[in-house]
């Protein structure tokens, strides 16, 4: 394996391999619980190749990226510089926000969109140890009864969705694996 | 083919459409404002539909157009051959077949299933547009879920013709949240928008991109006396003989003559295969 550089590991064929991971994210996002797989990018540690390979679909010069916590590191911010040109902000200004669940910290630091412009609120990537269709129970749009998705903080997940239309929408990542919940979902813990 | 790029647009312009589209989902029945583009068609030719189309392809993909229920159209026709030559995807006639139907103005009779996605033309995409002319306005009204003059206006439909005469872009409320206007397809439509597949709608002149998961609760709205009733024309159609299509009428003639044809060819065409016929195929077949 070649060593990886800030210039290695981005799209080697980036029109196609957008196309294929755009589709895989927007069926999960469509589809909430639904675990797909998802790759393309090789971005440098600690990044998932999910979670690498959704900076290089999503983002470019217009979005402000949000990197929490161990996910911070000079090497992670020159490969997104290099490849997506993406600027690197605080919390509370970003659209994506990428990080562990513990490092992303409180929902309250990001941004929930305005009553009239939901749309314009972050969206969390979240990298899990796991991801499996079991845990919290998930009902609503995009779902036909119920889905289980293994979820980091069922509450603080509920507290999101209660303040739907506004709200985070998230992808969580694991590997080279992807599921999404968007704030349309209805979420209750198991049992 | 070449000499574009995968389907035509450039990649920060579908990243743009992109990231719209992921939002639209989160949000049912939204209206996701978004920097539409110039396309090599004008306005009204289906060029939101195009730029949702473009940035959810992929080579993989079997592509279907519909142009009110019919393929071979010069609208539908002339949308095929621009994905044919810019991303260079299969195309298809056949709704079974296809991956990814764009559709102005209809959804086609055969149920769609998980693994498709439908995106529509959409010209007017706000519902209370022509009942408030500022947008300004209409945005605090679907903030605040403020849609009492929806309910006057088809009340009125009522005082005035005894019934609910809106027959198209029939409004529609999606996950009991956004009232959302379905593009103008016949409201004989409407009760196949709780369907499998993803739905995704593009208005490129208004630069506005909604969408509706599948199996989203998308209910018509009505009165407890007067309720949302899907019609059509009370005939057969006159070549396959389906009574549960949604029908075109045809002028023959010059002396009155009319025939009623499935809208949706495709369908028309499958079950002509399958040996149904209607009362004007019938003399043909004897």
């Amino acid at each position: 394996m070649t060593k990886q550089s800030q210039f290695s590991g981005g799209f080697s064929d980036a029109s196609i391999q957008a196309a294929h991971a755009f589709r895989a994210a927007m069926t999960a996002m469509a589809r909430p619980g639904e675990i797909r797989s998802l790759t393309g990018g090789l971005p440098p540690k600690p990044l998932s190749i999910a979670a690498g390979t959704l900076l290089l679909t999503l983002c470019d010069p217009e979005t402000n990226v949000y990197l929490a916590g161990a996910a911070d590191t000079p090497a992670v911010r020159q490969w997104l510089t290099f490849h997506t040109g993406a600027p690197v902000t605080g919390a509370a200004e970003a659209d994506f926000a990428l990080g562990t669940w513990q490092d992303l910290g409180p929902l309250t630091a990001y941004r929930i969109g305005t009553a009239e412009y939901p749309d314009r609120s972050a969206t969390l990537i979240v990298e899990c140890a796991e991801l499996t269709n079991a845990g919290a129970t998930l009902s609503g749009p995009g779902i036909r009864d119920t889905a289980c998705l293994s979820l980091p903080d069922i509450p603080a997940l509920h507290a999101n969705s209660s303040m739907f239309p506004l709200g985070c929408d998230f992808f969580f990542t694991c590997g080279s694996e992807v599921a999404a919940l968007p704030r349309s979902t209805t979420i209750r813990s198991e049992g | 083919m070449s000499e574009y790029n995968f389907a035509y647009l450039d990649e920060q312009t579908k990243r743009m459409i992109r990231r719209a589209i992921l939002k639209g989902l989160a949000v049912p029945g939204y209206q996701v404002p978004f920097a539409s583009r110039e396309m090599p068609m004008p306005y009204g030719w289906g060029t939101g539909g195009v730029q949702v189309s473009a940035a959810t392809l992929t080579p993989d993909d079997t592509f279907k157009v519909i142009d009110q229920g019919a393929d071979d159209t010069t609208n539908a026709v002339s949308i095929r051959k621009f994905f044919e030559n810019t991303a260079g995807v299969e195309t298809t006639e056949e709704t079974e077949k296809a991956s990814l139907i764009q559709t102005r103005h209809r959804i086609p009779e055969a149920k769609l299933r998980e693994d498709q996605i439908i995106v529509y033309q959409v010209p007017i995409p706000e519902p209370l547009r022509f009942l408030e002319p500022r947008e300004t306005e209409t945005r605090k009204m679907h903030s605040l879920e403020e849609y009492g003059l929806m309910h006057v206006k088809l009340y009125e439909d009522i005082s005035q013709h005894g019934a609910i005469s809106t027959s198209y872009a029939y409004p529609v409320k999606v996950s009991g949240r956004y009232v959302m206007d379905p593009s103008p397809i016949p409201k004989f439509d409407n009760p196949k928008l709780e369907m499998d597949a993803i739905q995704l709608f593009g208005a490129g002149r208004e630069q506005r991109i909604y969408a509706v998961p599948p199996h989203t609760k998308v209910v018509s709205l009505d009165f407890e006396d007067y309720p949302f009733e899907a019609t059509k024309a009370d005939h057969p159609c006159d070549l396959c003989g389906a009574e549960d299509s949604y029908l075109d009428e045809v002028i023959t003639d010059d002396a009155g003559s009319r025939m009623f044809v499935c809208s949706d060819t495709d369908y028309c065409r499958c079950r002509r295969e399958a040996g149904h016929t209607g009362r004007m195929t019938k003399d043909v077949a004897a």
